[in-house]
C-alpha cells in the first residue's frame, strides 16, 4: 500500500513510545498560576480558557432560556416580564447561543486542544496568534455585553432590517462586538488551516489524518470565507445608522430584503460552522466505541467539504417568503436538497461503522448514539423546511424552531458533550463519575425531546415563532415544552456537579482510558506542556484498530543508527 | 383523511392546501419509516455487537461501494421527487387565477386593515366572498410583517418599499386566524387578525354597509379614521397606558418631550406628531418609534383627527 512512503520515510528509524500512566509532569503543573494563563501560548491552555468561557455563556443563554419557557407556560400578557423584556430576553438568547457558544464552541474549545495532538504538532503553527484570537473573543463579548446592559437589544439575533435600523436599543454597539467576535473566527480558521498543512506528523498523509481534523479543516475553510461577509454586513448597517447611507432602510431608499441576502449569505455557511465540527467528534467516538476501522473513509471527509461548498449557496432558502424571485426561490430549494445528501450519508456512514463493532455504551457513546437520533430528525425536518410549498405554510413558525434546535442543539451540543466526556479525561487527567454520566445523558436525551418535539407540532398548527403571547389552542405544547427545558436544566446542573466533582475528587484517568488507537490517547494524560515527549511518527490509518496498539506508539528513534531491542524499522 | 400525521396540521380551508398537505404527509411518513430503521439498527447493533471483551477483533469494513451508491441514490431520487413536488405546490401559491377578487392590505406596527374597491376599509377583519379566489395586494407602512393563515397554508412577508401578493380562496363560509409571523416587535405577537368568509350575498350586503370613514361631521371622521389606521393599537382614547400616549385629556395641556422640554398639545403639534412623530417625542415613549402617515393622511384627515382629540377630554 505504501511503496511511495516507504521511500520517503525510509531512512526513519522509529521506536515505540509506551505513555506513562502515572506522569510526574504535565501541562497544568508547568507554567502555573494566573499571569502564565493569561499570557500562555499552549494550544491546550487556551482550549481550556475558551471551554471555560463558552460554557460561561451557555449558562448564560440557557438561563434565558428557562425564563423564555417560564413565561411560555402562559399565554397572558400577566407575566413576570412585559414584552419588550421578552423580546430582548429571547435575542439575547439567539445572539449568545448562536456567536458566543456554538461558533466557538467546538473548533475554539476543544478543537483547540485536541487539534494538535491529532496531528501529532507541539502547538498550532501561529501561538500567538491562538491566543490573540482568544483575546479578541473576550473583547467581544466584553463589548457586546457593556453595550446589552446599557441599552438592551431587541432585534432577534438576525437584525432584520428596517426594524433594526429603527429600533431604540443598542444595536449599533452589539454588531460592534459581533464585528470584532468575527474576527477571533477567522484567525482561529487560518491557524488551523496551515496548521493541519504543515504540521503533520510523519507519515500523516491526508488519508491518515483522523475526521475530526477533516471536519476541523472543512470548518475553517468556512470560517475564513464566510465570516468576512458578516463583518461587510454589519459595517453596511453601521454605515447606515450612523451616516444614514441608504442601504438596507427603504425609508432612506435602501431594500430591506438586501440585508437578508447579506445576513444568510454569512449565517447559513455558519450553520455549517457548528455542525461540521460535531461530525468529526462523531466520527473519533463511534470508532473508538466499536473498536472498529470507520465505514467509508474518504465519504466522510469529502462529503465535509462538499458541505462546506454548497452550503455557500443555500442562503436563499431562509427567504422564501421575503419577496425575493420565484425563479430565484426554486433554484435555492433544489440546491437545498442537494446539500442534504452528504450529510445524509454520513449518518448511515456512521450507522454502518457500529456494524460487527464491539460497543460499549459509555457516557460519550450514549451522547454519539443520541446523536444519530436527534440530528436525523433535524435532518429530515430539513427537508420538510427545503420543500418550497410546505415551507411556505412552516416559515417562521416554532417548526423552524424546533427544526434549528434539533441541529443546534440536538447535533452540535449534544456532539460538544460526546466529546467532551470523550476527552475530559485527556484535559483534566480525571475520570468522571461514570453512572452520573450515564443519568446525565439520558436526561439529556429526554428532556430535549420532551422540550422540542411539541414544538414541530404547533408549529406546523400554526403557531408564529418570537411570540410573547399565544393563543389557547397553543397552551398544552407550551406546557409541555417548558416541562422538558425544566429536565434538560436538571440534566446540565447534573452534568456540571459531577465533571467539577471530578477535578477535586475524580479517580486518576489512564493515558488511554478507552483502547482508542486515537494519536491524542497515546501521550500521558494530562499531556506534557509540548505534547509528546518524542515525535510521534504514523503508520496506519487512523481506525485501524486490527493493528496491535504497539503500531500507533510510534515516534523517531532516539538512538538513531543503533540497533537495539526497542528500535524496529518502519514497517510497509 | 386517517394519515399519521393528520394531528399535526390545522384544518384545510382552501383548495390549494391539499398539494402542500400530501407533501408534507408524504415527507413526513418516508422519514418516518426511515427514522425508525435508523433507530432499530442503532439499539439492534449496541445489544448485539456489545463489547464481550477487551480483546474482541472487529472486521475491517472499509466501504462497500454497492451499500454507498444505494444510499446516496435513493435519498437524491426522493429529494428529487420532494423538490419536484413542493415546486409544483409553489406554482399554484404564485398563480394567481384570472378572476380574483383583489384586496388591498395594510401592515403596520401592529395591526392590519383591508381596503376594498368602494372605498370600505376594514380594520384587523378580512371579509370574503367563500368560493372565489381572493388576490392580497400587500403593503407595510412601516417595517417588514408576514402575512399568515394557517388554516391556507399562506405566508407573504409584507415590505414596506413595494407591493406583494397573495391569493387564497376560501371552500366555505367561516372564520380563520391570520398571525404576523415577521417579527416585528413589542406586540408583534398582537397582530392578529382574522379571515371571515361568507356566502356570497351576504359578503355583497356587508360590503354596501361596510364603514368607509367618510362622515360630514369631522369629530366622526377622525374617530373612524383612528380606528381604521389602527392608530388604537398604541394609543388609547380612554386614558389607559398603551405603546405610546394616551390620547384622552391632552389636548391643551402640556406634555413633557424626551429632552426634558414641554409643549403645549395643540393643532400644530398634534399635525406634526402625526406627519414626522420623531421630532418631538414624550418623555418615557423613546424606545418604540411610531411610524410617519405623510402620504397616508390628508390634510383634511388631520383636522378631522385633531377635532376628535379635542373631544377626548
Amino acid at each position: 500500500m505504501t511503496t511511495a512512503e516507504a521511500t520517503k520515510v525510509k531512512s526513519l528509524k522509529v521506536q515505540r513510545f509506551q505513555p506513562s500512566d502515572n506522569p510526574t509532569k504535565n501541562f497544568l503543573t508547568e507554567e502555573k498560576g494566573v499571569w502564565a494563563w493569561m499570557t500562555t501560548v499552549d494550544h491546550k491552555k487556551i482550549g481550556i480558557m475558551y471551554l471555560v468561557a463558552v460554557t460561561f455563556f451557555f449558562a448564560i443563554g440557557g438561563f434565558l432560556a428557562v425564563l423564555l419557557r417560564t413565561k411560555l407556560l402562559s399565554g397572558s400578557s400577566i407575566s413576570f416580564i412585559d414584552a419588550n423584556q421578552y423580546n430582548q430576553l429571547f435575542t439575547l438568547h439567539g445572539a449568545i447561543m448562536v456567536f458566543f457558544v456554538l461558533v466557538p464552541s467546538i473548533p475554539a474549545a476543544l478543537g483547540n486542544f485536541i487539534l494538535p495532538l491529532q496531528l501529532g504538532a507541539k502547538d498550532v503553527a501561529f501561538p500567538k496568534l491562538n491566543l490573540g484570537s482568544f483575546y479578541i473573543y473576550v473583547i467581544g463579548a466584553i463589548f457586546t455585553f457593556i453595550a446589552i446592559a446599557a441599552n438592551g437589544l431587541d432585534t432577534g439575533w438576525t437584525f432584520y432590517t428596517p426594524y433594526s435600523s429603527e429600533s431604540g436599543t443598542s444595536v449599533l454597539l452589539v454588531t460592534f462586538g459581533v464585528f470584532i467576535l468575527g474576527f477571533s473566527s477567522i484567525l482561529t480558521g487560518t491557524n488551523f488551516i496551515t496548521t493541519i498543512h504543515k504540521l503533520r506528523a510523519p507519515g500523516m498523509t491526508w488519508g491518515k489524518m483522523p475526521l475530526n481534523v477533516w471536519a476541523l479543516y472543512a470548518t475553517s475553510i468556512i470560517q475564513v470565507l464566510a465570516t468576512p461577509v458578516l463583518a461587510i454586513t454589519l459595517v453596511l448597517l453601521m454605515m447606515e445608522r450612523v451616516l444614514g447611507i441608504g442601504i438596507f432602510d427603504s425609508a432612506l431608499g435602501g431594500d430591506p430584503v438586501l440585508f437578508q441576502h447579506f445576513f444568510w449569505f454569512y449565517s447559513h455557511p455558519a450553520v455549517y460552522i457548528m455542525i461540521v465540527p460535531a461530525f468529526g467528534i462523531m466520527s473519533e467516538v463511534i470508532t473508538t466505541f466499536s473498536r472498529k476501522t470507520i465505514f467509508g473513509y474518504w465519504a466522510i471527509a469529502l462529503s465535509s467539504l462538499a458541505i462546506a461548498f454548497v452550503g455557500f449557496l443555500v442562503w436563499g432558502h431562509h427567504m422564501f417568503t421575503s419577496g425575493q424571485s420565484p425563479i430565484a426561490t426554486t433554484v435555492f430549494s433544489f440546491l437545498t436538497f442537494l446539500v442534504g445528501i452528504p450529510t445524509g450519508m454520513k449518518i448511515l456512514n456512521w450507522l454502518a461503522t457500529l456494524y460487527k463493532g464491539s460497543i460499549k455504551l459509555d457516557t460519550p457513546m450514549l451522547y454519539a448514539l443520541s446523536f444519530l437520533f436527534i440530528f436525523s430528525i433535524g435532518g429530515f425536518t430539513g427537508i420538510t423546511l427545503g420543500a418550497l410549498s410546505v415551507d411556505i405554510h412552516v416559515h417562521d413558525t416554532y417548526y423552524v424552531v424546533a427544526h434549528f434546535h434539533y441541529v443546534m442543539m440536538g447535533g452540535t451540543l449534544i456532539a460538544l458533550l460526546a466529546g467532551l466526556h470523550y476527552w475530559w479525561p485527556k484535559i483534566t487527567g480525571k475520570m468522571y463519575n461514570e453512572t452520573l454520566g450515564k443519568i446525565g445523558s439520558a436526561l439529556i436525551f429526554i428532556g430535549f425531546n420532551v422540550t422540542f418535539l411539541p414544538q414541530f407540532v404547533m408549529g406546523s398548527q400554526g403557531m408564529p415563532r418570537r411570540y410573547y403571547n399565544y393563543i389557547d389552542q397553543f397552551a398544552p405544547f407550551h406546557i409541555a415544552s417548558t416541562i422538558g427545558s425544566y429536565i434538560l436544566s436538571v440534566g446540565f446542573l447534573l452534568i456540571l456537579y459531577y465533571l467539577l466533582h471530578s477535578l477535586w475528587k475524580g479517580k486518576r484517568a489512564p493515558a488511554n482510558p478507552w483502547g482508542s488507537r486515537a494519536l491524542e490517547w497515546q501521550t500521558t494524560s494530562p499531556p506534557p506542556l509540548h505534547n509528546f515527549e518524542h515525535s510521534p511518527v504514523v503508520i496506519n490509518e487512523p481506525y485501524d484498530y486490527h493493528r496491535p496498539m504497539e503500531e500507533f506508539q510510534l515516534g523517531i528513534a532516539l538512538d538513531q543508527g543503533e540497533d537495539s531491542d526497542h528500535t524496529e524499522k518502519e514497517k510497509v | 383523511m386517517g394519515r399519521l400525521f393528520d394531528f399535526m396540521l390545522p384544518e384545510a380551508k382552501s383548495p390549494t392546501a391539499d398539494s402542500t398537505d400530501a407533501l408534507f404527509h408524504f415527507i413526513n411518513e418516508v422519514s418516518f419509516i426511515l427514522l425508525l430503521g435508523i433507530t432499530i439498527a442503532i439499539i439492534f447493533f449496541a445489544i448485539k455487537y456489545r463489547r464481550k471483551s477487551d480483546d474482541d477483533v472487529t472486521p475491517v469494513i472499509k466501504h462497500n461501494n454497492a451499500l454507498e451508491i444505494t444510499w446516496s441514490v435513493i435519498p437524491l431520487i426522493l429529494s428529487l421527487i420532494v423538490f419536484a413536488w413542493g415546486y409544483s405546490g409553489y406554482l399554484n401559491l404564485k398563480s394567481v387565477p384570472d378572476d380574483a377578487y383583489e384586496i388591498k392590505v395594510n401592515a403596520f406596527k401592529w395591526g392590519w386593515n383591508f381596503e376594498y374597491s368602494n372605498g370600505a376599509i376594514s380594520p384587523a377583519e378580512l371579509h370574503v366572498p367563500a368560493g372565489r379566489p381572493i388576490k392580497l395586494v400587500m403593503q407595510s407602512r412601516d417595517i417588514i410583517h408576514s402575512f399568515f393563515v394557517p388554516e391556507y397554508r399562506i405566508k407573504q412577508d409584507v415590505l414596506p418599499n413595494r407591493y406583494t401578493y397573495v391569493w387564497f380562496s376560501a371552500n366555505e363560509p367561516g372564520e380563520s386566524h391570520i398571525f404576523c409571523a415577521e417579527y416585528c416587535g413589542t406586540d408583534h405577537s398582537g397582530m392578529l387578525a382574522k379571515v371571515i368568509a361568507h356566502e356570497p350575498d351576504d359578503f355583497d350586503t356587508w360590503l354596501t354597509t361596510s364603514n368607509t370613514g367618510a362622515s360630514d361631521d369631522p369629530v366622526e371622521h377622525g374617530k373612524s379614521l383612528l380606528t381604521l389606521n389602527g392608530c388604537q393599537s398604541c394609543h388609547s382614547v380612554d386614558g389607559s397606558k398603551g405603546i405610546g400616549p394616551t390620547l384622552k385629556g391632552i389636548w391643551g395641556h402640556d406634555v413633557t418631550l424626551s429632552n426634558g422640554s414641554t409643549v403645549t398639545v395643540d393643532e400644530n403639534y398634534i399635525r406634526e406628531s402625526i406627519l414626522d412623530p420623531q421630532a418631538k417625542i414624550v418623555k418615557g415613549f423613546e424606545l418604540v418609534p411610531m411610524t410617519s402617515f405623510m402620504g397616508i393622511l390628508d390634510d383634511k384627515e388631520i383636522d378631522s383627527i385633531i377635532e376628535y382629540i379635542k373631544t377626548l377630554k
